[in-house]
This record gives C-alpha cells, sequence and structure tokens, in this order.
C-alpha cells in the first residue's frame, strides 16, 4: 500500500471498512462482451462499494481539514467538488478545508463500470458520480465519530451534541474538530446503514453559488493565480536530469540505425540510449536535452509505418462504408428498414484527427533505486495502468513502485492512456540509465503535436427514411479507428462500441442501425473531451436538420415529436429554447441552431446564434445551453465547464485538424495547428436545470451540442450542410436565407 | 551581465542562446512562468520585462543585461493585485496552466490603459492561449479590474 506523504500531526480517522452490500452497484468482473454490455444507451458511470474514510479525511490539530481526492484536478474542478461533498456533511467550516490528490492507492481504487475492478481512474466525466455516495457517507461518519467524542468529553449522550460550522456544541460548550480528532480517530464508526445523510433543504454548501467571502469557490483559485500551484512539470527533485525522445516521424516507424557521437559532443548531455519509442537523450537540462536531440543522425525503418496522406485515408475510410458495417446496435429492423416506403435522406460527414494539447506539455517524472523501487510522479488519469507499466518494465512489484498524482495543466483525456505510453518511455530510460538520477521525461510541443494520440478521424454515412411526414428509419454508419483493439477492453472480432459512443438516437424512430467499421493504421488514437460524443452528436444532430430542411419542417418541432418518452431531454431541450427565445424572430443577419446529446449521463441542449459579417461570412456570437446534470455540486463550476467545453468544441469547428503527409504530421505547433483564441469566444448563458437526481457528468458536456448547433445556424443562412470539418465559417459566404 | 529577477539581482554565466523560461524554472526554481509551446505563440510564459510582457521562452538570457524581469511569484502593486484578486473572485483559473502569464498579460494593459475598451483587450490576449476556454472569464476579470482602477 502506498505512503501517504502527510506529516504527522494529522490525525487519520481510521475507519476499518465501511462495508455493507447493499451499495455495491454496477460492479464489473467479468468479459470485454459483459462489459459491453453495461454500455446500454442510458449506462453511465455507477457508484459503487463505499471506502474507509481514513485515507480520505485528515484532520489537523491545527484545525484543517485536508480532503484526500482519488481524482486528479485537471481544471475541471473535482478538487473543490469532493471538498464541498465531505464539507456539507460534516458540517465543517468552509475555511478550514484544505485538499491533496490521491497517490495511486488500495483505498482509492475502485470497481469502476467503465475499466473494471480495481482501478483508480478519472475520466468520463464521471468523478463526482462516482465518489457521490461514498464521499457522502465518508463525510457524514467522520460528523457522527466527531460528535462521539465531543459526547465524551463533555460527558452527554451523543444525541445532545450539535455540529456547526466545524465545531462540535454542548449548550454554551465548543469543542472545534482539530481538538477533538484525536479522540475522534479512536471510536468505531457508525455501520453505513446507520448514517443520515442531509437532505438537500439543508445543503449550506452543496447547490450553492459561491459567496462574496470565496465559500464554495474554487479551492485552488489561490494558488493558480500567485504561480504556486505545484504541476508534476514543476518538479525538481535534486540531481534532477531531462530527458527528450527523438520519435519516429512517421507513426509505426522504428530506430534503423543511429549515430549519437554529435549529439555526446553537446555541453550538458549526460546519457543517449535507445527505448522501444525511438532514441532518448539525457541531459542536466531541457534546452541542453533539445539541442542534443537535434544532433542526433537516426535512420528509421518505416517498413510497418503509416505512410498515407490524409486526403488517402480520408478516401480509404469513405471505401471502408461500402455495404453494411458492424452492427453495433439495432432498434426494429435495423438498416433493413431503410428499404420501405417513402424518401431517402443521405449525407457523409467527415472529421478529422485532433490534438488534445493540453496547455501543461506532457511529462514524467522517474526515480528508481533498481531492482528495490521506483516513484513515477505525473498528471496520470489512469494511474493503475501506469504502475502496471512500470511493474512489467522495472521488474518491481507493485508496493514497490509509488505513483504520485499532481495537479495537470489540462488533460482532456490525453494523460489517460490504457497503454501508459508516458511511463513506458519513463521507465525504460530510467532502466537504461540504471537509476543515475531522478529523471523528468519532458514532450515539447513539437512531440505533443506530431505525437500521435489523436481524437481519431471517421466519415459518418448518415441514411435517413422519410415516409409521410415521419422518419421511419435510421443509419449511422461510422468508418472510425478503434481505440480499445489491442487491450482487454474489446474481444476479438467484437465491433467497437465506444467508438460510436453518443450515436445512439433517443428520437422514437421505429428503425434504428448503429454500424461501425474500423479501418486499420498505426496512427494512435485516443478520446478528446467528450469521446466519441465530439463527432456521433454532430453527425447526429446535424442531420436531424438536414433531414427536416428536406421535410420542410421546424428543426425544434421535428425534435418535440421524437420526445415524448424522453422527459428530461425533451426539458432541457425546451429550457435552451425558451432561454434563446427561439419563438422570437432574429434581427436580419442573425441565425440560430439547436442541437442536444445525452452524454455521461446528463442531458444538455444548446443554441447557437451566428451573424453575418459585412465582409462576408459568419461569427457565432451567441451560446444558449441548458444543462441536466442532476444535483450540480458547484453551479459556477458546472457553468465553467460548460463554457470551457463550448470554447473547446468551437475551436474544432472551426480551426483544429492534425493532417499528414505520406504518413508524417503537417502540423507541429501552435502556428499551424491552430485553435480557438479569445476573439472569437462568444457570449455564453448557462441554465442549470434543477433537479433531485444524484450528480451526472458535468466536465465534458459543453462539446457534444456545439458543433452541431452552430452547423445547424449556417444550414439556416445558406442552405448548405457542414460535411467537413473544420468548418471555413468566416468564408461560408453571404447568407441566401 | 546583470539584471533583477523579482527585484534580486542576478547574474548568468551559460550558453548564449538559453531561454529566459528556462533560466526562471530550473536555474532559480521560478515554476510560477510557464512552458507551453517553446515558440511564443502561446503565452504562457509571459513575463514583464522593465514592465512590459513579453515570452521569456523567446527571449535569451543574455539579452536581459540591465533589465528588471518580473515573474508571477514577484508580481506586486495595486494593479497586480487587483488583477488576482479579481481573478479568484470570478474564479476563471481552471487547469490553471496558462494563468500566471494571463494575468501577467492583464497587468501589464492594465497598468498602460485602465480603461480598455473590447477590441483592446482581445489585441492584448491574442497572444494568450487558454485550452481550457476560460476567455469568457477573463475578459470579464479585466472588465472588473477595470472597473476597481
Amino acid at each position: 500500500m502506498a505512503s501517504l506523504p502527510h506529516p504527522t500531526r494529522r490525525h487519520l480517522l481510521q475507519v476499518l471498512g465501511l462495508s455493507g452490500a447493499g451499495f455495491v452497484i454496477g460492479h464489473f468482473a467479468g468479459s470485454a462482451s459483459a462489459f459491453a454490455a453495461t454500455l446500454a444507451p442510458d449506462a453511465h458511470q455507477r457508484p459503487d462499494a463505499p471506502l474507509p474514510i481514513g485515507p480520505f479525511i485528515q484532520i489537523g490539530t491545527d484545525d484543517t481539514i485536508t480532503v484526500i481526492v482519488r481524482h486528479i484536478e485537471i481544471g475541471q474542478g473535482v478538487a473543490t467538488g469532493i471538498t464541498t461533498i465531505i464539507a456539507e456533511e460534516m458540517n465543517a467550516s468552509w475555511k478550514q478545508m484544505r485538499f491533496e490528490t490521491a497517490p495511486l492507492g488500495d483505498a482509492y481504487r475502485r470497481d469502476s463500470a467503465f475499466l473494471g475492478k480495481g482501478v483508480q481512474n478519472t475520466g468520463g466525466s464521471s468523478s463526482i458520480a462516482s465518489s457521490w455516495v461514498q464521499m457522502r457517507m465518508a463525510g457524514a461518519a467522520a460528523r457522527e465519530m466527531l460528535r462521539a467524542a465531543a459526547a465524551a468529553r463533555f460527558g452527554v449522550a451523543t444525541s445532545d451534541v450539535t455540529v456547526v460550522d466545524g465545531a462540535c456544541h454542548v449548550g454554551a460548550q465548543v469543542a472545534s474538530f482539530g481538538s477533538l480528532a484525536e479522540a475522534a480517530a479512536r471510536i468505531a464508526p457508525p455501520p453505513p446503514d446507520k448514517l443520515v445523510l442531509k437532505e438537500p433543504s439543508d445543503f449550506r454548501f452543496m447547490g450553492r453559488e459561491r459567496d462574496a467571502n470565496r465559500v464554495t469557490g474554487r479551492i485552488d483559485a489561490v494558488a493558480k493565480t500567485d504561480g504556486s500551484a505545484r504541476y508534476a512539470l514543476d518538479f525538481n527533485p535534486p540531481g534532477l536530469l531531462i530527458a527528450v525522445v527523438a520519435r519516429s516521424p512517421k507513426f509505426g516507424g522504428k530506430v534503423a540505425s543511429f549515430d549519437a557521437s554529435a549529439a555526446r559532443a553537446v555541453r550538458g548531455v549526460a546519457d543517449i540510449v535507445e527505448i522501444d519509442n525511438g532514441v532518448a537523450v539525457v541531459a542536466s537540462d531541457y534546452w541542453a536535452a533539445i539541442k542534443g536531440r537535434e544532433a542526433l543522425v537516426i535512420t528509421w525503418d518505416n517498413s510497418q509505418a503509416e505512410t498515407r496522406s490524409s486526403d488517402r485515408l480520408f478516401a480509404d475510410f469513405a471505401d471502408a462504408l461500402e455495404g453494411p458495417g458492424a452492427e453495433v446496435r439495432k432498434t426494429g429492423l435495423g438498416r433493413a428498414g431503410l428499404s420501405g416506403d417513402g424518401k431517402l435522406v443521405t449525407a457523409d460527414i467527415a472529421f478529422p484527427y485532433l490534438v488534445h494539447a493540453p496547455m501543461e506539455p506532457l511529462n514524467a517524472v522517474i526515480e528508481l533505486k533498481p531492482g528495490v523501487s521506483s516513484r513515477i510522479t505525473s498528471g496520470f488519469q489512469m494511474p493503475s495502468f501506469d504502475q502496471k507499466a512500470a511493474c512489467a518494465i522495472l521488474g518491481l512489484a507493485p508496493d514497490q513502485v509509488h505513483i504520485d498524482v499532481t495537479l495537470a495543466g489540462g488533460s482532456f483525456g490525453r494523460r489517460g492512456t490504457l497503454d501508459a505510453d508516458l511511463t513506458v518511455e519513463a521507465a525504460q530510460i530510467a532502466k537504461a540509465v540504471n537509476g543515475r538520477a531522478p529523471i523528468k521525461l519532458m514532450w515539447s510541443r513539437e512531440d505533443d503535436i506530431r505525437g500521435g494520440r489523436y481524437r481519431p478521424m471517421s466519415i459518418h454515412r448518415m441514411s435517413a427514411r422519410v415516409n409521410r411526414g415521419k422518419i421511419e428509419a435510421w443509419v449511422d454508419h461510422t468508418a472510425i479507428q478503434s481505440i480499445w483493439s489491442g487491450t482487454p477492453y474489446l474481444d476479438e472480432g467484437k465491433p467497437d462500441a465506444l467508438a460510436v459512443e453518443g450515436a445512439d438516437v433517443l428520437y422514437a424512430i421505429p428503425h434504428v442501425g448503429i454500424e461501425v467499421t474500423s479501418p486499420n493504421s498505426p496512427v494512435p488514437v485516443l478520446w478528446w473531451r467528450s469521446s466519441a460524443h465530439s463527432h456521433t452528436a454532430f453527425a447526429k444532430e446535424h442531420f436531424i436538420d438536414i433531414v427536416a430542411r428536406d421535410m420542410n419542417v421546424d428543426p425544434l418541432e421535428l425534435r418535440r415529436s421524437m420526445l415524448r418518452d424522453q422527459p428530461r431531454m425533451a426539458r432541457v431541450l425546451e429550457v435552451a429554447a425558451q432561454a434563446a427565445g427561439w419563438d422570437a424572430a432574429l434581427p436580419q443577419g442573425r441565425f440560430r441552431g439547436i442541437a442536444m446529446q445525452k452524454a455521461f449521463g446528463s442531458y444538455v441542449a444548446q443554441v447557437a446564434e451566428i451573424v453575418a459579417k459585412s465582409e462576408g461570412g459568419f461569427a457565432v456570437e451567441r451560446v444558449v445551453c441548458a444543462i441536466d446534470c442532476g444535483i450540480a455540486v458547484n453551479p459556477d463550476i458546472v457553468r465553467a465547464q460548460i463554457e470551457g467545453g463550448i470554447g473547446m468544441a468551437l475551436s474544432a469547428l472551426l480551426h483544429e485538424q492534425l493532417t499528414l503527409k505520406d504518413g508524417e504530421p503537417v502540423q507541429s505547433n501552435f502556428h499551424d495547428y491552430t485553435v480557438l483564441r479569445i476573439d472569437q469566444m462568444p457570449r455564453i448563458e448557462v441554465h442549470i436545470v434543477p433537479s433531485g437526481e444524484a450528480p451526472t457528468g458535468v466536465g465534458e458536456l459543453g462539446v457534444p451540442a456545439l458543433g452541431p448547433a452552430v452547423a445547424n445556424a449556417l444550414l439556416c443562412a445558406s442552405g448548405k450542410p457542414v460535411t467537413r470539418l473544420p468548418l471555413d465559417l468566416a468564408g461560408a459566404g453571404k447568407p441566401t436565407a | 551581465m546583470s539584471f533583477l529577477v523579482n527585484k534580486a539581482a542576478r547574474d548568468y554565466h551559460g550558453d548564449d542562446d538559453r531561454p529566459l523560461l528556462w533560466y526562471l524554472r530550473e536555474e532559480l526554481k521560478l515554476t510560477g512562468t510557464k512552458f507551453g509551446c517553446g515558440v511564443g505563440a502561446c503565452g504562457a510564459c509571459t513575463v514583464h520585462v522593465d514592465g512590459e510582457a513579453m515570452r521569456a521562452c523567446s527571449m535569451p538570457v543574455t539579452a536581459l543585461d540591465g533589465r528588471a524581469v518580473t515573474t508571477i511569484e514577484g508580481l506586486q502593486g495595486r494593479v497586480g493585485a487587483i488583477v488576482q484578486a479579481t481573478w479568484r473572485a470570478l474564479d476563471v483559473a481552471q487547469c490553471g496552466w496558462c494563468q500566471p502569464g494571463q494575468i501577467m498579460t492583464a497587468t501589464a494593459l492594465l497598468t498602460q490603459n485602465p480603461k480598455p475598451d473590447d477590441t483592446q483587450i482581445a489585441d492584448a490576449f491574442a497572444g494568450n492561449i487558454c485550452r481550457c476556454a476560460t476567455y469568457a472569464r477573463i475578459r470579464q476579470a479585466v472588465s472588473a479590474a477595470a472597473a476597481k482602477l
């Protein structure tokens, strides 16, 4: 078990196992096909078994309460969210709250509907949802133990103790949490079925807006505005050496031979070692490492490499769409429902590779005592996999490999790799230099843009049969590489359902077929913010408007008519439409579009307004969003996440594409992999639909509906569908409507 | 050569072309100034040189003779304090990696122009990328800070 890096004057409330079989839900223990069965259209992250509270709540004699958060804070606000939940049930005072990120540890592993047994994971907008019950129980248990300690101190019954604002009161007598902590730590916790969780009407923190004293404001706001916040790239253990890796310019290329003589002569270069992914230069500082790398002469074996250019890839993907794909989901007759009376409407919509490109470039620090132990520090989203990979490479047992998880400067999924790509590189380097010094593996921005792990490119071939004013059949056949193939999560020969997550329609259409064909390429692919929803929602929601236009019906009316059995989806649609003033006419030169999606358990709808520019083209000026995410633990963080997701989606819509020429990325840094900047950020209004449901996903929910809402607005303005991203909105001509 | 970093006198004897960014982060252990792109395209490394917003990744240390560098850790003065307080009040930061650079840009802008209009704000921040897209709140924070000046 990993030891926690905490000072001794904090007293752990050692609760030995709140067990309770009644709380185990969604326990995944089986094959990939059993896992896939959990991916029914309404499946999402589920809370599972409660855990001991000791590793989660630590009370100091200085009266601070430190919440150990088992999810990584990558900007999405989970540190504040988990802290809010604990503070709420404990009846703590906000100003005594602190947080730390948990290292990889047995207490922090969960069974996950997404990744299986015993993993520690942040992803799929699931952190609050998966920790909701357990953190509330942990906070409630801690409160009860403190009450019992106060009761013992004051010689009264526990029922005579009230807990307010971080202190226990018995009449006029008061004892702070800090003064009670040592005694409370020795008290047996109440059994889970005796724990009383608060009613929403009693919430002081959850669901509350941040106030002028910053109560329930982001708990990391000060550190992130004064330069003191520590990320993995900032970690500088004594004796640190920097490593950068020269990797193949083409994906799937291998080192054939290399000449390191000039590189070794560069000032500061300490060592040069070959690893699986290329040639590593180890140096005293980053600048020296980069100059050393530039002096390497490497010959690459490209016999297994991807050598196609993007145009060819898209042509090959289009060819792969001839004929039906593998069936992922079918309603009614599926594809066979396309035969019948009425009219067939079709569209192909193509999406490029996207780079995650979080602002903190990728890095990991590894300390190795060969054969003895290792510590790896990084902004890992899936540290369980990193430990496993490190153990295999270093020949160490799990309890010899400690994984420290830091803040991360963004991730969007890039730091969550099942094959632990960063750790594999770092561990191979450390092993090759025999642990001579702590090594910080650093990726440059060029390494990041050119390094793969892209949101997959795809083509969605959409088909619908319309008969007598109704959509009777709908098929979405997507050509897309599989992220899961080659992992234990996808049975060989089975279609990758997750590759088209979000393609399912909530609309009442009798015959629906969701199909996927997975072409092969050595280009490595990965999630990106909202995973497959980033393209499946676009294809679906834009195609619905294309069909509506063909049917000559209002796209909102068409949606309404098909959502009668989906009350939560229908409700967010109405909230967004109303807030955007859908029924009111827009001034000349303004157009709007609507789109919706269910993702990660939550429901979102957006209306985008575009305005025609005098010089031609359009700009996105206003986005109205409605979200139903169950209880919003921190409403302002929910709004901030939606704003951010909208900005990222707009960036992808207008600017982002990673293209290949002869298999090599064309783009290399932010000057040519262009992303959204402040001048193009629209006005955004977020409406959180009130709900008493348990919290569901938030972090990625701003993304899926934005692209199609804008495309639908443009369809309105120009009559032209969007069939390829990115979209040149500025060059889209003048309105024809 | 000699120069100031956060009012402390420094000297430098390293490579001619080593950027200020790496000197700050690796020699002085001032890790508040962040690495984002290395080519001056993203603004994460923004510092003040004699009060002017500059990209530390694109300035060799050797160009700093006789000059005064201020990093986020050394941000002082009324404008900087108001900017930081406003950034916190509006919870601008998400992942936070770009925010020291944004705050340095904001402080330089408001020091030179206490009442910028929307175009001036967009121009001043054109070089600062935020991948979390906190841009709407950055705009609000700059306007709110300006209102206090």
